[in-house]
């Protein structure tokens, strides 16, 4: 089980207080389709993903921003076993979506990068390490159906 | 993965901006590369201190932002331009090329937070492609 300091959940949740995942969502998505288009490979139903103005516009992608951040809901509320939250996911993320797990990373640097822009210097080295590690333990989690 | 026309143009541009706080921004991601993932604090245990602020840790900032400064004025030859550099990375230093990511990372969090405007998903795709040729050249010796 991970351990996790007051400071380290008081940090946490308030990132997810300020968290608008409306803007968040579809911005973080969007720029690890961008940052790394290799990931794209994953959304050949999601219609146009040609340029950056193009997925930044385009609403599945958006949505989908959406329902992946409110994925990190589940983790937030069992913070005690986010290893045993997430085996429906990862299960689905290996069987039916075919994911590598590394891709998994380079969207939680995403995420950490849009947020940083967010919070500005209210994302303080201490919050950044939290939120890190909480996402490394999520992203660790979802990979640990694959076999 | 090789650095574009558009590519060198972005880093360019983008860099005549941030360079100007580049003080900061050399504090600040070193500060948060070591406080954030200690296991880089390894390369520096001949310091005083690493807390975040520290006069070692502003200073490295700078020599590593400098870097930085002189890569992009060498983009079209980063090999070539950063020799010195990438030898002593590799006779000397001996820095887990790992780290470049994890300072590359920690760079464009801070660049997100200090020009959110300026730092645009087109920026950020090109910043960190030219981290990765930076990270690449100077890991070039290594063997």
């Amino acid at each position: 089980m991970v351990e996790w300091t007051d400071a380290e959940r008081t940090a946490i949740n308030f990132v997810f207080t300020k968290l608008d995942y409306d803007s968040v969502g579809p911005e973080s998505l969007s720029r690890c389709l961008i940052v790394y288009p290799w990931t794209q490979r994953y959304f050949g139903g999601f219609g146009n993903l040609y340029n950056a103005e193009a997925i930044l516009s385009n609403p599945m992608i958006a949505a989908h921003g959406i329902t992946v951040l409110h994925g990190l809901d589940r983790a937030l509320n069992n913070m005690d076993d986010i290893k045993n939250t997430y085996t429906q996911l990862s299960e689905l993320h290996s069987e039916k979506l075919h994911v590598d797990p590394d891709n998994f990373r380079l969207l939680a640097d995403c995420l950490v990068v849009v947020i940083a822009g967010r919070l500005g210097t209210d994302f303080t080295p201490e919050m950044q390490a939290a939120f890190a590690k909480f996402l490394s333990v999520v992203v660790s989690a979802l990979g640990r159906q694959y076999h | 993965m090789s650095l574009s026309g558009k590519d060198k143009a972005t880093v360019k541009a983008f860099w005549a901006i941030a360079s100007k706080k580049g003080d900061e921004i050399g504090a600040e991601a070193m500060g948060r590369l070591l406080h954030v993932y200690p296991q880089t604090k390894t390369y520096f245990s001949h310091w005083t201190d690493l807390s975040i602020g520290s006069a070692p840790v502003k200073n490295h900032g700078k020599i590593v932002i400098g870097g930085l400064s002189d890569a992009v004025a060498n983009i079209d030859d980063l090999l070539g331009g950063l020799l010195t550099l990438s030898e002593l990375h590799a006779f000397q230093l001996r820095v887990d090329p790992t780290n470049f990511k994890i300072l590359s990372h920690n760079i464009l969090v801070v660049l997100a937070i200090m020009f959110p405007k300026e730092f645009t998903p087109e920026v950020h795709l090109s910043m960190d492609k030219f981290f990765a040729a930076v990270a690449l050249a100077l890991s070039d010796k290594y063997r």
